[in-house]
């Protein structure tokens, strides 16, 4: 066998194995064969990208005449780098969370997701075909499902575990489409086959189908208008929110775009410019919100929807190599500030609001200072992994000025509410007796945040382990226009961040009315709420009364009372129970088919 | 010769029962021969024919055309298995309740292995008597009322497709084997005749109301016997009878059908969104699901290959399997809490964890997840919708019917996770704080049901080779 094929079968294996055999009586050992299965799988994958394997033979899942649909690998190097990113960052979350879940009463199913989840995601990364990567798409799906859901008695966990769920099969009904769209312009699911000229259509046809397989990406890497989800994510155990909701899974949208632009190898697609603003818009929008969250996850959630409004943005200028760059370095960086905020949250009795934290630069050291270097890296600090990054997506929208000052406003934006954050919670005084009582993590915790923090300043050196194809980072110090831009916004940041929050007990914009729109996020959720509560209350019951009084009041109805008519005479004469009554019709049905066949 | 054991195990077992034998174990026994007679009559391809008359020739042959009966024999005698050791049967109610269920067993295999016209109707019917039964004096609820609608509708159903087989038989013989296409001028009426007659049988819009309230009202083993298997020979028949013997007809309404089985997919996943019982919810859910084996049937019938009609029959297989898995648990769910009301319930997956995880996994199927039997079913299906598109045409009513179709995937999302979310998640209710979990019996039909639809999700060509 291939030994390719361990990077599904191991955390496959791993996981029906944790879930049946190990179960919650074994759950340490369970939490330790996780983390080993995934080391493994970081192992094979260093291994291929050093050129070891050749790609196995595809399974053909199902084959009817001509047709076939097969799992089969992909092997460039946007699929080798990300999976050393999706390995990379399981192996190190699946350590964290030994230290992080160590007392949790699910542990053992805690684990058995994340390996699930590790199954999942390999599929997307290596798919070589679309209906691949859509079976693993939804698989994904599940496994968010289940860990946002891990602690379902949780009243807020099992709706946002539903919420996530519901958002994405949204996304997933337009990305279907479009998947039978392209297979019906090219003439086939693989990648392989989709260049060359082979997507080529009329451009209304080419638009429709880019924009439907767009829509999969808006769910997954929950882009306006279908973000919703991602805050709510966060109920799920911390380390969860850094590798699905922060470095992988949400990017997967990124990649898949990535992956699709690559394989049409068209300059200019159809429809491209909407996803750039989508993008942009979603960067701009995710960025004010999080200028006025108070819980410490939720800032990091709207941060990551920012960002990924970044790369799509990216994605749309027809530079998804600049995407997928600023998504290899923010996998790293994000991971560290989520992962951060997890030790932070663990140190303070799982307190997550920051007016209630402060002055944990003192108290956990090591935490704080890798939580600040990964700040830096996220507001694109010079010679940090996110200035490299940014970088390359500001050179891309350079040629569309509204997005490119949109983008130096998001730059500017982070920047603020970082730093917010890293005055409110780690500078300045205690605010509360648990952030007074704050120790250090133990080293099972701090260890992945220092191999992180190195990250953010590494990642962008690491040449092949990049996933893109085609492609070398810019790294490099040039001062131009572009670098001038991305300081400036940086130091308008900080220092409005400083002027407000240096030093501050409680948020002097909390009563500005601007400000409020902000923290309630623009009130879209309840939006939403209410137009699903009138679709699915108010139409539901609409169509199900049409349903009961029409359909079946008078329809049916009228055909039953008749044929009661007639089996009330019917029983009157021969006075029989109840068999007769039932069998009446039927035994009609055979007599007359006696009837016909032999007298007709 | 051993083909004909398949039907003759459950009437005799009927019989014994009848005289004594004890009724569960009797049943089950039954159950599990008719699996091995199964596998046996399959590998040596068995026939059997009797000459019951000649003028017009009507014989007793039993055989398998293809490979959809074969398939559909495999399904109705998984379910059989499953379906005697589901449910709880109320005391001195035993015969009654297992003989039923082997008879609904022997007339849809009957149907489905039958190669003349006359018996593949006449098995049906005699099937659907003993359900009506069930619904009639066991069932819950409105019992009566409801075992008379449904009589009426499907004996409704059963004569409209009557008067079409009977068109069929007159012009050219009742030989399932030797089916051809009729004069063009009788495909027409042919055709609508056996889109309503099927239809109604499969619950096709607007013929559609009663299969919900008879599920939900029936015992678990008829429910999943029925909506699992039985209701399949409707599908079959369109299948095997209408699309050979009219298939200019059937292009003729293929717009109306198309309209139908979206009303099939939308209309009534949203009446079962709004449902508030379990055993409604399924039930309306099942109706549901019968649309997208219409489109694979109309995506066959617009211009589709064969890859639609496999897609069809892989479907069929998928929901049998799941919603007699649904039912199942759900009667399951019923002992356990005494209630099937959605806001009575609520975390019973902390006293329940395994009832959860196979409730969880027939639901996930039911929705369409990739790695269970019925995402390899609907992906087909979709892509068999767009088989026949020609990307300089715009799109077709084949492709935008399907489109529309595909949106009830996000509907069956919205019901069932709803529901999966009322009944086990949460904190726990008045209702769920003393249940307790499946027991060893209690496990088994999900065991077996739930290794099918994995089986059948990863491996679909274990199901597909029989088609090819």
């Amino acid at each position: 066998m291939n030994p390719l094929w361990l990077l599904f079968l191991l955390p496959l294996i791993t996981s029906v194995v944790i879930h049946f055999v190990l179960k919650q009586k074994y759950a340490s050992i369970a939490a330790l064969v996780g983390t080993i299965s995934t080391g493994v799988t970081l192992l094979i994958a260093i291994m291929w990208v050093s050129g070891s394997f050749s790609l196995p033979t595809p399974y053909e899942w199902i084959k009817v005449g001509g047709n076939s649909l097969e799992v089969g690998l992909i092997g460039d190097q946007l699929a080798k780098g990300m999976m050393i990113v999706v390995c990379g960052i399981g192996f190190l979350v699946h350590v964290f969370s030994l230290g992080y879940m160590k007392t949790d009463e699910a542990k053992a199913r805690y684990f058995g997701n994340l390996s699930l989840f590790m199954f999942s995601m390999t599929g997307i990364v290596l798919a070589s075909n679309f209906i691949m990567m859509f079976i693993f798409w939804e698989l994904v799906g599940l496994s968010s499902y289940l860990l946002i859901g891990h602690w379902y008695r949780k009243a807020t966990a099992a709706e946002a575990a539903k919420k996530a769920f519901l958002s994405n099969r949204i996304g997933d009904f337009g990305f279907l489409i479009g998947i039978l769209m392209v297979a019906g312009i090219t003439g086939t699911f693989m990648f392989s086959g989709m260049g060359n000229g082979a997507f080529s259509a009329s451009d209304g046809v080419l638009m429709a189908a880019v924009l439907l397989v767009f829509c999969g990406a808006v769910g997954k890497s929950a882009q306006l208008p279908l973000h919703i989800w991602l805050p709510d994510a966060m109920e799920g155990p911390t380390p969860v929110s850094a590798l699905i909701h922060a470095a992988t899974m949400v990017a997967a949208g990124v990649y898949m775009m990535a992956r699709f632009f690559f394989s049409i190898e068209l300059d200019t697609v159809p429809g491209a410019q909407v996803i750039a603003w989508i993008g942009g818009i979603t960067s701009l929008v995710a960025a004010l919100m999080a200028t006025q969250q108070n819980d410490i996850k939720k800032i990091l959630a709207y941060s990551t929807l920012s960002q990924l409004g970044y790369m799509v943005m990216a994605v749309g200028l027809m530079a998804p190599e600049a995407g997928m760059f600023h998504l290899f370095t923010h996998a790293w960086f994000k991971a560290l500030l989520f992962l951060g905020s997890g030790a932070v949250i663990y140190a303070c009795h799982h307190e997550q609001n920051i007016w209630k934290m402060g002055g944990l630069l003192k108290k956990m050291p090591i935490t704080a200072w890798s939580f600040i270097i990964g700040t830096a890296a996220l507001t694109a600090v010079p010679f940090t992994s996110g200035f490299y990054s940014k970088e390359g997506i500001l050179h891309a929208a350079e040629g569309n000025p509204p997005l490119f000052w949109l983008a130096v406003t998001v730059a500017a934006l982070t920047t603020f509410y970082m730093f917010r954050l890293i005055f409110v919670a780690f500078l300045g005084d205690s605010k509360h007796e648990y952030a007074e009582d704050a120790k250090e993590v133990s080293p099972i915790m701090w260890a992945p945040l220092a191999i992180l923090a190195v990250m953010a300043f590494a990642s962008p050196f690491l040449g092949q382990l990049i996933p893109a194809n085609d492609f070398t980072p810019d790294t490099g110090f040039h001062m131009n226009f572009i670098t001038v831009c991305s300081i400036g916004a940086f130091v308008v940041g900080f220092i409005l961040a400083f002027l407000l929050y240096k030093g501050k007990e409680s948020d002097p914009l909390a009563n500005n009315k601007i400000m409020k729109v902000f923290a309630n996020k623009f009130y879209i959720d309840e939006f939403y709420a209410g137009i699903v509560k009138w679709l699915q209350d108010i139409v539901a019951a609409i169509v199900h009364f049409l349903d009961e009084f029409i359909i079946n009041g008078m329809i049916v109805g009228g055909l039953t009372r008749t044929a009661q008519g007639f089996g009330n005479l019917f029983r009157k004469h021969i006075q029989s129970g109840n068999l007769q009554h039932y069998a009446f019709l039927s035994g009609v049905g055979i007599v007359l088919v006696i009837y016909f066949t032999v007298f007709h | 010769m051993l083909i004909l054991a398949l039907i003759l195990i459950p009437v005799l077992a009927t019989v014994g029962i009848y005289f004594g034998a004890p009724a569960k174990l009797t049943a089950l026994i039954a159950a599990v021969a008719n699996i091995a007679a199964s596998i046996g009559a399959i590998v040596t391809e068995s026939t059997f024919n009797l000459n019951v008359l000649s003028t017009p020739n009507i014989n007793l042959s039993l055989g398998f055309i293809d490979g959809m009966s074969i398939v559909m024999l495999l399904l109705a005698v998984i379910v059989t298995l499953a379906a005697v050791i589901s449910g709880k049967c109320p005391e001195g109610r035993e015969k009654l309740w297992y003989s039923s269920s082997l008879l609904i067993s022997a007339g849809a295999i009957g149907a489905f292995i039958s190669k003349d016209l006359f018996f593949f109707f006449a098995f049906h019917e005699l099937a659907l008597i003993p359900t009506f039964l069930m619904i009639g004096i066991l069932g819950r609820g409105d019992r009566k009322e409801v075992a008379w609608k449904t009589t009426v509708y499907l004996a409704f159903g059963s004569i409209i497709l009557l008067a079409g087989l009977v068109m069929v038989g007159n012009e050219i013989g009742y030989n399932m084997e030797n089916l051809r296409a009729l004069a063009a001028e009788n495909q027409n009426t042919a055709a609508l005749l056996l889109i309503i007659g099927f239809g109604t049988l499969v619950s096709l819009f607007p013929f559609h109301s009663w299969a919900a309230p008879a599920y939900a009202s029936a015992p678990a083993p008829v429910s999943m016997l029925h909506a699992g298997v039985l209701k399949k020979f409707g599908l079959y028949g369109l299948i095997r009878v209408g699309l050979e013997v009219a298939p200019e007809g059937m292009k003729h309404w293929l717009t109306l059908l198309l309209v139908l089985l979206v009303c099939n997919i939308i209309w009534v996943g949203l009446v079962t969104i709004n449902q508030k019982r379990l055993d409604l919810m399924l039930g309306n859910s099942s109706v549901m699901h019968m649309g997208y084996i219409f489109l694979a049937i109309a995506a066959y019938i617009g211009g589709g290959t064969t890859f639609a009609l496999q897609a069809a029959v892989l479907l069929m297989f998928a929901h049998g399997i799941s919603i007699a898995m649904s039912f199942s648990l759900a009667a399951s769910i019923e002992q356990k809490t005494g209630s099937l009301e959605l806001n009575q319930l609520g975390g019973l997956a902390k006293n329940a964890p395994r009832l959860a995880f196979y409730f969880g996994l027939v639901g996930m199927a039911s929705i369409g997840l990739p790695g269970l039997a019925n995402f390899a079913g609907e992906i087909m299906v979709f892509i068999s919708g767009f088989e026949g598109w020609n990307k300089a045409d715009g799109l077709g009513p084949v492709q935008i019917a399907t489109i529309i179709a595909i949106w009830g995937v996000v509907i069956s999302a919205v019901y069932m996770l709803r529901a999966f979310r009322n009944i086990f998640h949460g904190e726990t209710a008045s209702r769920t704080e003393n249940a307790t979990d499946l027991t060893l019996e209690e496990k088994f039909p999900a065991i077996l049901l739930g290794i099918a639809l994995l089986w059948v999700g990863i491996y679909p060509q274990s199901i597909l080779q029989f088609l090819n």
